[in-house]
Protein backbone atom coordinates (compact mmCIF):
# COMPACT_ATOMS: atom_id res chain seq x y z
CA UNK A 1 0.00 0.00 0.00
CA UNK A 2 1.24 3.81 -0.60
CA UNK A 3 1.57 6.11 1.84
CA UNK A 4 -0.65 9.34 1.37
CA UNK A 5 0.17 10.90 4.91
CA UNK A 6 -1.68 11.87 7.85
CA UNK A 7 -4.56 13.21 6.53
CA UNK A 8 -3.90 11.73 3.02
CA UNK A 9 -8.02 10.17 4.00
CA UNK A 10 -9.61 12.91 4.74
CA UNK A 11 -8.02 14.97 2.06
CA UNK A 12 -9.98 12.35 -0.15
CA UNK A 13 -12.97 12.34 1.26
CA UNK A 14 -13.05 15.86 1.79
CA UNK A 15 -12.73 16.12 -1.97
CA UNK A 16 -15.54 13.89 -3.30
CA UNK A 17 -17.74 15.55 -0.36
CA UNK A 18 -17.51 18.98 -2.33
CA UNK A 19 -17.36 17.65 -5.59
CA UNK A 20 -20.62 16.34 -5.16
CA UNK A 21 -22.22 19.88 -3.61
CA UNK A 22 -20.90 21.23 -6.91
CA UNK A 23 -22.31 18.40 -8.98
CA UNK A 24 -26.08 18.94 -7.65
CA UNK A 25 -28.55 21.76 -7.83
CA UNK A 26 -28.83 21.71 -4.08
CA UNK A 27 -25.67 23.74 -3.73
CA UNK A 28 -26.78 26.59 -6.00
CA UNK A 29 -30.22 26.74 -4.40
CA UNK A 30 -28.80 26.90 -0.77
CA UNK A 31 -26.08 29.93 -2.43
CA UNK A 32 -28.87 31.84 -3.69
CA UNK A 33 -31.48 31.16 -1.16
CA UNK A 34 -28.68 32.53 1.90
CA UNK A 35 -27.84 35.23 -0.49
CA UNK A 36 -30.89 36.79 -0.76
CA UNK A 37 -32.51 36.41 2.57
CA UNK A 38 -29.36 38.14 4.12
CA UNK A 39 -30.12 40.96 1.58
CA UNK A 40 -33.72 41.01 2.54
CA UNK A 41 -33.27 40.76 6.00
CA UNK A 42 -30.26 43.15 5.81
CA UNK A 43 -32.32 45.60 3.76
CA UNK A 44 -35.98 45.61 3.90
CA UNK A 45 -36.02 44.71 7.88
CA UNK A 46 -33.00 45.90 9.34
CA UNK A 47 -33.35 49.17 6.88
CA UNK A 48 -29.59 49.03 6.44
CA UNK A 49 -29.55 52.75 4.59
CA UNK A 50 -32.18 54.49 6.59
CA UNK A 51 -30.27 53.40 10.01
CA UNK A 52 -27.27 55.28 8.67
CA UNK A 53 -24.49 53.61 10.16
CA UNK A 54 -21.58 52.45 8.29
CA UNK A 55 -21.27 48.57 9.96
CA UNK A 56 -22.64 45.24 9.20
CA UNK A 57 -24.15 44.15 12.65
CA UNK A 58 -27.77 45.09 10.65
CA UNK A 59 -26.17 42.21 8.88
CA UNK A 60 -24.41 39.52 10.80
CA UNK A 61 -27.28 40.03 13.56
CA UNK A 62 -29.86 38.02 11.18
CA UNK A 63 -27.15 35.08 10.61
CA UNK A 64 -28.15 32.67 13.46
CA UNK A 65 -31.92 32.83 12.13
CA UNK A 66 -30.85 32.24 8.62
CA UNK A 67 -28.36 29.64 9.65
CA UNK A 68 -31.07 27.85 12.23
CA UNK A 69 -32.96 26.86 8.83
CA UNK A 70 -30.49 26.70 5.95
CA UNK A 71 -27.70 24.77 7.64
CA UNK A 72 -29.62 21.43 8.83
CA UNK A 73 -31.22 21.78 5.59
CA UNK A 74 -27.27 21.49 4.00
CA UNK A 75 -26.40 18.84 6.74
CA UNK A 76 -29.42 16.68 6.76
CA UNK A 77 -28.28 14.46 3.99
CA UNK A 78 -24.55 14.15 4.64
CA UNK A 79 -25.52 10.78 6.54
CA UNK A 80 -28.79 10.04 5.56
CA UNK A 81 -28.11 10.00 2.18
CA UNK A 82 -25.09 7.36 2.24
CA UNK A 83 -26.99 5.09 4.44
CA UNK A 84 -30.34 4.64 2.07
CA UNK A 85 -27.90 4.77 -0.85
CA UNK A 86 -25.91 2.23 1.37
CA UNK A 87 -22.94 3.78 0.50
CA UNK A 88 -21.70 3.84 4.13
CA UNK A 89 -21.27 0.38 3.98
CA UNK A 90 -19.05 1.22 1.70
CA UNK A 91 -17.07 3.51 3.19
CA UNK A 92 -16.84 2.18 6.29
CA UNK A 93 -15.71 -1.03 4.92
CA UNK A 94 -12.79 0.70 3.28
CA UNK A 95 -9.54 1.46 5.31
CA UNK A 96 -10.93 4.29 7.05
CA UNK A 97 -11.83 5.45 10.79
CA UNK A 98 -15.07 7.31 11.35
CA UNK A 99 -13.03 9.91 12.35
CA UNK A 100 -11.72 10.09 9.42
CA UNK A 101 -14.82 9.88 7.50
CA UNK A 102 -16.56 12.73 9.55
CA UNK A 103 -14.01 14.75 9.71
CA UNK A 104 -13.90 14.79 5.80
CA UNK A 105 -17.59 15.46 5.20
CA UNK A 106 -17.78 18.22 8.12
CA UNK A 107 -14.74 20.30 6.59
CA UNK A 108 -16.12 19.81 3.28
CA UNK A 109 -19.82 21.09 4.28
CA UNK A 110 -18.39 23.64 6.56
CA UNK A 111 -15.95 25.07 3.41
CA UNK A 112 -19.19 24.61 1.39
CA UNK A 113 -20.97 26.91 3.36
CA UNK A 114 -17.93 28.92 4.28
CA UNK A 115 -17.89 29.86 -0.11
CA UNK A 116 -21.40 31.23 0.54
CA UNK A 117 -20.95 33.48 3.43
CA UNK A 118 -17.99 34.70 1.41
CA UNK A 119 -20.24 35.74 -1.73
CA UNK A 120 -21.85 38.22 0.91
CA UNK A 121 -18.57 40.41 0.26
CA UNK A 122 -20.46 42.95 -1.78
CA UNK A 123 -21.85 43.97 1.37
CA UNK A 124 -18.77 44.65 2.71
CA UNK A 125 -17.80 46.53 -0.36
CA UNK A 126 -20.98 48.33 -0.35
CA UNK A 127 -20.01 49.56 3.45
CA UNK A 128 -16.91 51.10 2.56
CA UNK A 129 -18.11 52.80 -0.62
CA UNK A 130 -20.97 54.71 2.13
CA UNK A 131 -18.37 55.47 5.12
CA UNK A 132 -15.00 54.47 7.01
CA UNK A 133 -16.36 51.34 9.30
CA UNK A 134 -14.30 49.67 11.74
CA UNK A 135 -12.65 47.18 9.54
CA UNK A 136 -12.18 44.85 12.52
CA UNK A 137 -15.77 44.14 14.02
CA UNK A 138 -16.24 43.22 10.26
CA UNK A 139 -13.65 40.60 10.32
CA UNK A 140 -14.56 39.09 13.83
CA UNK A 141 -18.07 39.33 12.12
CA UNK A 142 -17.21 37.33 9.34
CA UNK A 143 -14.74 34.76 11.75
CA UNK A 144 -18.24 34.45 13.94
CA UNK A 145 -20.31 34.03 11.56
CA UNK A 146 -18.42 31.23 10.20
CA UNK A 147 -17.57 29.93 13.46
CA UNK A 148 -21.16 29.70 14.62
CA UNK A 149 -21.53 28.27 10.99
CA UNK A 150 -19.66 24.97 11.76
CA UNK A 151 -21.34 24.59 15.55
CA UNK A 152 -24.26 24.89 13.20
CA UNK A 153 -23.30 22.09 10.83
CA UNK A 154 -21.43 19.99 13.64
CA UNK A 155 -25.48 19.27 15.09
CA UNK A 156 -26.71 18.87 11.56
CA UNK A 157 -24.32 16.34 11.00
CA UNK A 158 -24.85 14.63 14.05
CA UNK A 159 -28.65 14.39 13.42
CA UNK A 160 -28.11 12.97 10.24
CA UNK A 161 -26.40 10.15 11.48
CA UNK A 162 -28.95 9.29 13.70
CA UNK A 163 -31.90 8.18 10.83
CA UNK A 164 -31.84 7.73 7.30
CA UNK A 165 -34.55 9.69 6.95
CA UNK A 166 -33.58 13.26 6.12
CA UNK A 167 -36.69 14.71 6.90
CA UNK A 168 -36.38 13.58 10.59
CA UNK A 169 -32.94 14.89 10.80
CA UNK A 170 -33.38 18.16 9.74
CA UNK A 171 -36.96 19.07 12.18
CA UNK A 172 -34.30 17.24 15.20
CA UNK A 173 -31.59 19.82 14.28
CA UNK A 174 -33.86 22.67 13.49
CA UNK A 175 -35.21 21.76 17.25
CA UNK A 176 -31.49 21.44 18.62
CA UNK A 177 -29.93 24.47 17.41
CA UNK A 178 -33.17 26.39 17.82
CA UNK A 179 -32.22 25.62 21.74
CA UNK A 180 -29.06 26.39 21.55
CA UNK A 181 -29.94 29.78 19.85
CA UNK A 182 -32.26 31.02 21.93
CA UNK A 183 -30.71 30.41 25.56
CA UNK A 184 -29.00 33.59 24.46
CA UNK A 185 -31.81 35.20 22.94
CA UNK A 186 -32.57 38.54 24.90
CA UNK A 187 -36.37 38.08 25.27
CA UNK A 188 -35.70 34.66 26.62
CA UNK A 189 -32.97 35.65 29.03
CA UNK A 190 -35.37 38.51 30.66
CA UNK A 191 -37.83 36.24 30.96
CA UNK A 192 -35.25 33.97 33.28
CA UNK A 193 -33.28 36.95 35.22
CA UNK A 194 -37.33 37.27 36.60
CA UNK A 195 -36.82 35.06 38.33
CA UNK A 196 -33.19 32.78 38.73
CA UNK A 197 -30.25 33.54 39.94
CA UNK A 198 -27.58 36.16 37.94
CA UNK A 199 -25.18 32.97 37.93
CA UNK A 200 -27.85 30.73 36.46
CA UNK A 201 -29.30 32.91 33.52
CA UNK A 202 -25.39 33.38 32.76
CA UNK A 203 -24.91 29.70 32.39
CA UNK A 204 -27.87 29.13 29.91
CA UNK A 205 -26.52 32.29 28.07
CA UNK A 206 -23.37 30.77 28.03
CA UNK A 207 -24.62 28.30 26.17
CA UNK A 208 -25.66 29.86 23.70
CA UNK A 209 -24.42 30.04 20.18
CA UNK A 210 -26.32 34.10 20.26
CA UNK A 211 -24.05 34.93 23.26
CA UNK A 212 -21.00 34.67 21.64
CA UNK A 213 -21.48 35.36 18.33
CA UNK A 214 -22.40 38.75 19.29
CA UNK A 215 -19.74 38.95 22.07
CA UNK A 216 -17.11 38.60 18.49
CA UNK A 217 -19.36 41.10 17.07
CA UNK A 218 -17.59 43.84 18.92
CA UNK A 219 -14.40 43.07 17.35
CA UNK A 220 -12.24 41.37 19.76
CA UNK A 221 -11.22 38.07 19.29
CA UNK A 222 -12.05 36.81 22.94
CA UNK A 223 -10.68 33.00 23.67
CA UNK A 224 -13.50 31.70 25.25
CA UNK A 225 -15.66 32.99 22.51
CA UNK A 226 -13.06 30.68 20.15
CA UNK A 227 -13.11 28.06 22.50
CA UNK A 228 -16.72 27.61 22.56
CA UNK A 229 -17.13 27.20 18.93
CA UNK A 230 -14.75 24.53 19.04
CA UNK A 231 -15.84 22.67 22.10
CA UNK A 232 -19.47 22.54 20.46
CA UNK A 233 -17.99 21.23 17.19
CA UNK A 234 -15.26 18.83 18.78
CA UNK A 235 -18.00 17.32 20.91
CA UNK A 236 -21.00 17.13 18.46
CA UNK A 237 -18.37 15.47 15.98
CA UNK A 238 -17.55 12.84 18.94
CA UNK A 239 -21.22 12.22 19.39
CA UNK A 240 -21.39 11.65 15.20
CA UNK A 241 -19.00 8.86 16.07
CA UNK A 242 -20.40 7.52 18.60
CA UNK A 243 -23.80 7.29 16.84
CA UNK A 244 -22.62 5.64 13.82
CA UNK A 245 -20.08 3.55 15.41
CA UNK A 246 -23.15 2.09 17.44
CA UNK A 247 -25.94 2.23 14.53
CA UNK A 248 -24.29 0.46 11.70
CA UNK A 249 -27.01 -2.05 11.35
CA UNK A 250 -28.99 -2.42 8.52
CA UNK B 1 -6.51 -16.93 5.50
CA UNK B 2 -9.93 -15.78 6.18
CA UNK B 3 -10.91 -16.86 9.77
CA UNK B 4 -14.27 -16.67 11.05
CA UNK B 5 -14.02 -17.38 14.87
CA UNK B 6 -17.26 -18.39 16.61
CA UNK B 7 -18.91 -15.09 15.16
CA UNK B 8 -22.23 -14.11 16.71
CA UNK B 9 -24.90 -11.06 15.78
CA UNK B 10 -27.93 -10.34 17.43
CA UNK B 11 -30.13 -8.07 16.62
CA UNK B 12 -32.12 -7.18 19.64
CA UNK B 13 -33.46 -10.85 20.81
CA UNK B 14 -33.07 -11.99 16.97
CA UNK B 15 -29.85 -13.92 16.65
CA UNK B 16 -29.17 -13.00 12.87
CA UNK B 17 -25.81 -15.72 12.73
CA UNK B 18 -25.65 -17.59 15.66
CA UNK B 19 -21.97 -19.09 16.30
CA UNK B 20 -20.70 -19.59 12.75
CA UNK B 21 -16.93 -20.85 12.39
CA UNK B 22 -15.06 -21.54 8.90
CA UNK B 23 -11.86 -20.84 7.34
CA UNK B 24 -10.45 -20.16 3.48
CA UNK B 25 -7.81 -20.58 2.59
CA UNK B 26 -6.41 -19.17 -0.20
CA UNK B 27 -7.25 -20.52 -3.53
CA UNK B 28 -10.40 -21.64 -2.17
CA UNK B 29 -13.49 -20.23 -3.59
CA UNK B 30 -16.44 -20.29 -1.12
CA UNK B 31 -19.57 -20.49 -1.73
CA UNK B 32 -22.56 -19.05 1.19
CA UNK B 33 -25.86 -20.43 0.61
CA UNK B 34 -29.19 -20.09 2.24
CA UNK B 35 -32.62 -19.02 2.00
CA UNK B 36 -33.01 -15.29 2.24
CA UNK B 37 -32.54 -13.75 5.47
CA UNK B 38 -30.13 -16.96 6.82
CA UNK B 39 -27.56 -14.84 8.02
CA UNK B 40 -25.16 -14.44 4.55
CA UNK B 41 -25.17 -10.67 4.39
CA UNK B 42 -24.57 -10.18 8.69
CA UNK B 43 -21.79 -12.66 8.48
CA UNK B 44 -20.19 -10.79 5.45
CA UNK B 45 -20.85 -7.82 7.45
CA UNK B 46 -19.26 -9.21 9.79
CA UNK B 47 -16.32 -10.21 7.92
CA UNK B 48 -15.97 -6.84 6.57
CA UNK B 49 -15.93 -5.05 9.54
CA UNK B 50 -18.86 -3.17 9.08
CA UNK B 51 -20.86 -4.48 11.78
CA UNK B 52 -19.34 -5.19 14.72
CA UNK B 53 -20.02 -8.77 16.11
CA UNK B 54 -21.93 -9.51 19.22
CA UNK B 55 -19.55 -12.42 20.01
CA UNK B 56 -16.73 -13.95 18.29
CA UNK B 57 -14.78 -12.33 16.21
CA UNK B 58 -12.90 -12.81 12.55
CA UNK B 59 -8.81 -13.26 11.45
CA UNK B 60 -8.09 -11.56 8.19
CA UNK B 61 -4.62 -12.45 6.79
CA UNK B 62 -3.11 -12.72 11.01
CA UNK B 63 -5.00 -9.38 11.18
CA UNK B 64 -7.76 -9.33 13.94
CA UNK B 65 -11.11 -7.72 13.15
CA UNK B 66 -11.60 -6.40 16.75
CA UNK B 67 -8.18 -5.15 17.38
CA UNK B 68 -6.71 -3.93 13.68
CA UNK B 69 -9.80 -3.48 11.86
CA UNK B 70 -7.33 -0.99 9.45
CA UNK B 71 -5.56 -3.26 8.84
CA UNK B 72 -8.02 -6.04 7.98
CA UNK B 73 -10.08 -3.91 5.89
CA UNK B 74 -6.67 -3.17 3.66
CA UNK B 75 -6.38 -6.90 2.32
CA UNK B 76 -10.28 -6.83 1.75
CA UNK B 77 -12.03 -6.35 -1.30
CA UNK B 78 -15.69 -6.18 -0.77
CA UNK B 79 -18.54 -5.86 -2.99
CA UNK B 80 -21.51 -5.16 -0.50
CA UNK B 81 -25.22 -6.15 -1.36
CA UNK B 82 -26.98 -4.43 -3.76
CA UNK B 83 -23.45 -3.01 -5.27
CA UNK B 84 -23.97 0.57 -3.47
CA UNK B 85 -21.71 3.77 -5.49
CA UNK B 86 -22.07 6.86 -5.44
CA UNK B 87 -24.97 8.50 -7.91
CA UNK B 88 -23.37 11.40 -8.94
CA UNK B 89 -19.97 10.42 -9.91
CA UNK B 90 -19.05 9.72 -12.76
CA UNK B 91 -17.07 5.82 -12.91
CA UNK B 92 -13.16 7.23 -13.16
CA UNK B 93 -13.94 9.66 -10.54
CA UNK B 94 -15.95 7.05 -8.32
CA UNK B 95 -12.77 4.45 -8.67
CA UNK B 96 -10.01 7.31 -8.30
CA UNK B 97 -11.40 7.89 -5.18
CA UNK B 98 -11.77 4.64 -3.80
CA UNK B 99 -8.07 4.22 -4.56
CA UNK B 100 -7.03 8.12 -3.08
CA UNK B 101 -8.81 6.73 -0.23
CA UNK B 102 -6.80 3.47 -0.08
CA UNK B 103 -3.63 5.16 -0.12
CA UNK B 104 -2.33 4.89 -3.62
CA UNK B 105 -0.26 8.20 -4.79
CA UNK B 106 -1.26 9.75 -8.15
CA UNK B 107 0.49 7.76 -10.92
CA UNK B 108 -0.26 4.37 -8.89
CA UNK B 109 -3.14 5.55 -8.79
CA UNK B 110 -3.99 6.48 -12.56
CA UNK B 111 -2.27 2.93 -13.29
CA UNK B 112 -4.63 0.48 -11.16
CA UNK B 113 -7.57 2.65 -11.99
CA UNK B 114 -6.70 2.20 -16.44
CA UNK B 115 -6.17 -1.67 -15.28
CA UNK B 116 -9.43 -2.26 -13.34
CA UNK B 117 -11.29 -0.18 -15.71
CA UNK B 118 -10.12 -2.77 -18.40
CA UNK B 119 -10.36 -5.16 -16.68
CA UNK B 120 -14.07 -5.33 -15.79
CA UNK B 121 -15.20 -4.08 -19.39
CA UNK B 122 -15.38 -0.32 -17.93
CA UNK B 123 -14.08 1.55 -20.62
CA UNK B 124 -17.13 2.63 -23.00
CA UNK B 125 -19.00 4.29 -19.79
CA UNK B 126 -15.45 5.71 -18.15
CA UNK B 127 -16.35 9.47 -17.90
CA UNK B 128 -20.59 8.64 -17.22
CA UNK B 129 -22.55 9.55 -14.21
CA UNK B 130 -23.36 6.15 -12.04
CA UNK B 131 -27.09 7.40 -12.25
CA UNK B 132 -27.24 6.78 -15.71
CA UNK B 133 -25.70 3.49 -15.78
CA UNK B 134 -28.00 0.26 -16.12
CA UNK B 135 -28.01 -2.21 -13.02
CA UNK B 136 -25.14 -4.05 -14.15
CA UNK B 137 -23.03 -1.92 -14.95
CA UNK B 138 -23.18 -0.42 -12.15
CA UNK B 139 -23.08 -3.92 -10.57
CA UNK B 140 -18.92 -3.85 -12.07
CA UNK B 141 -18.68 -0.78 -11.37
CA UNK B 142 -19.00 -1.74 -7.49
CA UNK B 143 -17.19 -5.17 -8.20
CA UNK B 144 -14.25 -3.35 -9.85
CA UNK B 145 -14.01 -0.97 -7.14
CA UNK B 146 -13.30 -4.28 -4.46
CA UNK B 147 -10.45 -5.37 -7.22
CA UNK B 148 -9.12 -1.95 -7.50
CA UNK B 149 -6.21 -2.75 -5.07
CA UNK B 150 -5.86 -6.59 -6.08
CA UNK B 151 -6.68 -7.46 -2.48
CA UNK B 152 -5.49 -11.21 -0.95
CA UNK B 153 -9.27 -11.64 0.39
CA UNK B 154 -12.37 -10.73 -1.45
CA UNK B 155 -15.38 -10.83 0.12
CA UNK B 156 -18.23 -11.09 -2.54
CA UNK B 157 -22.29 -10.33 -1.36
CA UNK B 158 -24.30 -11.59 -4.56
CA UNK B 159 -21.71 -10.66 -7.08
CA UNK B 160 -24.25 -11.38 -10.14
CA UNK B 161 -27.40 -10.62 -8.62
CA UNK B 162 -28.99 -8.74 -11.26
CA UNK B 163 -27.07 -9.01 -14.33
CA UNK B 164 -27.81 -11.17 -17.41
CA UNK B 165 -26.72 -14.56 -18.39
CA UNK B 166 -23.86 -12.97 -20.62
CA UNK B 167 -22.73 -10.72 -18.09
CA UNK B 168 -22.96 -13.46 -15.03
CA UNK B 169 -20.63 -16.16 -16.91
CA UNK B 170 -18.26 -12.76 -17.55
CA UNK B 171 -18.30 -12.43 -13.66
CA UNK B 172 -17.87 -16.12 -13.03
CA UNK B 173 -14.68 -16.24 -15.44
CA UNK B 174 -13.14 -12.92 -13.58
CA UNK B 175 -13.49 -14.43 -10.02
CA UNK B 176 -11.80 -17.89 -10.97
CA UNK B 177 -9.22 -16.15 -13.06
CA UNK B 178 -8.59 -14.72 -9.66
CA UNK B 179 -8.94 -17.69 -7.57
CA UNK B 180 -5.46 -18.89 -7.77
CA UNK B 181 -3.91 -16.50 -5.39
CA UNK B 182 -6.78 -15.07 -3.32
CA UNK B 183 -9.10 -16.83 -0.82
CA UNK B 184 -12.76 -15.59 -1.90
CA UNK B 185 -16.08 -15.93 -0.46
CA UNK B 186 -19.41 -14.99 -2.02
CA UNK B 187 -22.56 -15.25 -1.70
CA UNK B 188 -25.35 -15.91 -3.52
CA UNK B 189 -28.71 -17.74 -4.35
CA UNK B 190 -28.23 -19.28 -7.89
CA UNK B 191 -26.81 -22.75 -6.96
CA UNK B 192 -25.37 -22.97 -10.36
CA UNK B 193 -23.12 -20.65 -9.60
CA UNK B 194 -22.30 -22.56 -6.41
CA UNK B 195 -21.83 -26.02 -9.36
CA UNK B 196 -19.90 -23.58 -11.86
CA UNK B 197 -17.15 -21.28 -9.66
CA UNK B 198 -17.04 -22.66 -5.77
CA UNK B 199 -14.38 -25.23 -4.70
CA UNK B 200 -16.63 -24.99 -1.30
CA UNK B 201 -19.97 -24.86 -0.41
CA UNK B 202 -21.44 -23.79 3.38
CA UNK B 203 -25.33 -24.15 3.55
CA UNK B 204 -26.57 -21.58 6.00
CA UNK B 205 -29.85 -21.95 7.61
CA UNK B 206 -30.83 -19.78 10.78
CA UNK B 207 -27.51 -18.19 10.75
CA UNK B 208 -26.23 -21.81 11.64
CA UNK B 209 -23.91 -23.41 9.32
CA UNK B 210 -25.72 -26.88 8.19
CA UNK B 211 -23.69 -27.85 5.78
CA UNK B 212 -19.95 -27.59 4.52
CA UNK B 213 -18.26 -29.54 2.21
CA UNK B 214 -17.82 -29.51 -2.07
CA UNK B 215 -20.41 -28.72 -4.11
CA UNK B 216 -19.28 -32.37 -5.41
CA UNK B 217 -20.55 -33.82 -1.58
CA UNK B 218 -22.78 -32.14 -1.32
CA UNK B 219 -24.77 -33.38 -4.72
CA UNK B 220 -24.18 -37.16 -3.41
CA UNK B 221 -25.51 -36.80 -0.82
CA UNK B 222 -29.03 -36.10 -3.01
CA UNK B 223 -31.42 -39.48 -3.08
CA UNK B 224 -30.75 -38.83 -6.85
CA UNK B 225 -27.15 -39.13 -7.08
CA UNK B 226 -26.16 -42.43 -8.70
CA UNK B 227 -29.30 -42.85 -9.88
CA UNK B 228 -30.47 -43.34 -13.72
CA UNK B 229 -32.44 -41.71 -15.90
CA UNK B 230 -33.29 -43.17 -19.34
CA UNK B 231 -36.11 -43.22 -22.00
CA UNK B 232 -37.43 -46.45 -23.92
CA UNK B 233 -39.61 -46.50 -26.63
CA UNK B 234 -42.89 -48.79 -26.26
CA UNK B 235 -46.07 -49.44 -26.06
CA UNK B 236 -46.59 -49.39 -21.99
CA UNK B 237 -44.57 -49.35 -18.87
CA UNK B 238 -45.60 -51.92 -17.13
CA UNK B 239 -43.12 -54.11 -18.61
CA UNK B 240 -40.30 -52.41 -19.30
CA UNK B 241 -40.45 -51.12 -15.61
CA UNK B 242 -40.62 -54.86 -14.53
CA UNK B 243 -37.52 -55.65 -16.36
CA UNK B 244 -35.36 -52.69 -14.49
CA UNK B 245 -36.79 -53.47 -10.89
CA UNK B 246 -35.35 -57.22 -12.12
CA UNK B 247 -32.17 -55.78 -13.13
CA UNK B 248 -28.95 -56.22 -10.65
CA UNK B 249 -28.19 -54.06 -8.26
CA UNK B 250 -31.88 -51.58 -8.86
CA UNK B 251 -33.38 -50.67 -5.77
CA UNK B 252 -36.21 -49.72 -6.76
CA UNK B 253 -37.60 -47.82 -10.10
CA UNK B 254 -40.24 -45.23 -11.12
CA UNK B 255 -42.25 -44.61 -14.27
CA UNK B 256 -42.13 -40.74 -14.78
CA UNK B 257 -43.97 -40.16 -17.76
CA UNK B 258 -44.92 -40.69 -21.48
CA UNK B 259 -44.25 -38.19 -24.39
CA UNK B 260 -44.86 -39.07 -27.82
CA UNK B 261 -44.62 -43.00 -27.69
CA UNK B 262 -41.13 -42.53 -25.51
CA UNK B 263 -41.69 -43.71 -21.64
CA UNK B 264 -39.35 -41.90 -19.43
CA UNK B 265 -38.19 -44.13 -16.45
CA UNK B 266 -35.65 -43.85 -13.25
CA UNK B 267 -33.77 -46.53 -11.36
CA UNK B 268 -32.03 -46.21 -8.00
CA UNK B 269 -29.48 -48.09 -7.43
CA UNK B 270 -28.93 -50.09 -4.02
CA UNK B 271 -25.90 -48.64 -3.67
CA UNK B 272 -24.64 -45.34 -4.63
CA UNK B 273 -21.11 -45.92 -5.10
CA UNK B 274 -21.81 -49.56 -7.09
CA UNK B 275 -22.83 -48.51 -11.02
CA UNK B 276 -25.38 -50.31 -12.31
CA UNK B 277 -25.39 -48.87 -16.16
CA UNK B 278 -24.05 -51.67 -17.89
CA UNK B 279 -25.90 -54.54 -16.01
CA UNK B 280 -29.37 -52.20 -17.01
CA UNK B 281 -28.55 -52.07 -20.24
CA UNK B 282 -27.91 -55.39 -20.97
CA UNK B 283 -30.79 -56.50 -19.69
CA UNK B 284 -32.72 -53.98 -21.53
CA UNK B 285 -31.11 -54.96 -24.97
CA UNK B 286 -31.72 -58.19 -23.90
CA UNK B 287 -35.38 -57.98 -24.08
CA UNK B 288 -35.50 -56.12 -26.86
CA UNK B 289 -35.94 -52.51 -25.71
CA UNK B 290 -35.43 -49.67 -27.69
CA UNK B 291 -33.45 -47.31 -25.38
CA UNK B 292 -33.33 -44.14 -26.63
CA UNK B 293 -31.42 -41.95 -24.10
CA UNK B 294 -29.64 -42.90 -20.27
CA UNK B 295 -28.03 -40.38 -17.79
CA UNK B 296 -26.49 -41.20 -14.82
CA UNK B 297 -27.85 -38.36 -12.23
CA UNK B 298 -25.01 -36.66 -10.33
CA UNK B 299 -27.52 -35.35 -7.82
CA UNK B 300 -28.85 -31.86 -7.91
CA UNK B 301 -27.80 -29.53 -5.42
CA UNK B 302 -30.83 -28.16 -4.92
CA UNK B 303 -32.70 -31.04 -4.15
CA UNK B 304 -29.98 -30.91 -1.63
CA UNK B 305 -30.11 -27.23 -0.34
CA UNK B 306 -34.55 -27.79 -0.26
CA UNK B 307 -34.07 -31.31 1.79
CA UNK B 308 -31.59 -29.66 4.24
CA UNK B 309 -32.85 -25.96 4.80
CA UNK B 310 -36.30 -28.04 5.26
CA UNK B 311 -38.32 -25.99 3.04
Amino acid sequence: MGKIGLFGIVRAIFKRELLSYFNSPVAYVFIVIFLLLNGFFTFYISNFFEVGQADLRSFFQWHPWIYLFLVPAVAMRLWAEERRLGTLELILTLPVTVAEAILGKFLAAWVFIGVALFLTFPMVLTVLYLGQPDIGPIIMGYLGSFLMAGAFLSVGLMTSALTRSQVVSFILSVVICLFLVLAGFAPVTNVLSGWAPVWLVDLVSATSFLTHFLSMQRGVLDLRDLLYYISVITFMLSVNGVVLQGRRTS
Amino acid sequence: MIEAKHLSKLFGVKTAVDDISFAVEKGEILGFLGPNGAGKSTTMRMLTGYLPPSRGTAVIGGCDLLEDPIGARQMIGYLPENAPVYPDMNVFDFLDFVAEVRGFGARERKRRVAETIEKCFLGKVTHQTVSTLSKGFKQRVCFAQSILHDPQYLILDEPTDGLDPNQKHEVRLMIRDMSTHKAIILSTHILEEVESVCTRAIIIDDGRVIADDSPENLKASSPDHGAISLTIKAAAPEAPLAAIQASEGVKSAVFLKSENGILHFRAFPERGDRPIADKLVARLSEQKYAITSLFVEKGRLDEVFRRITGH
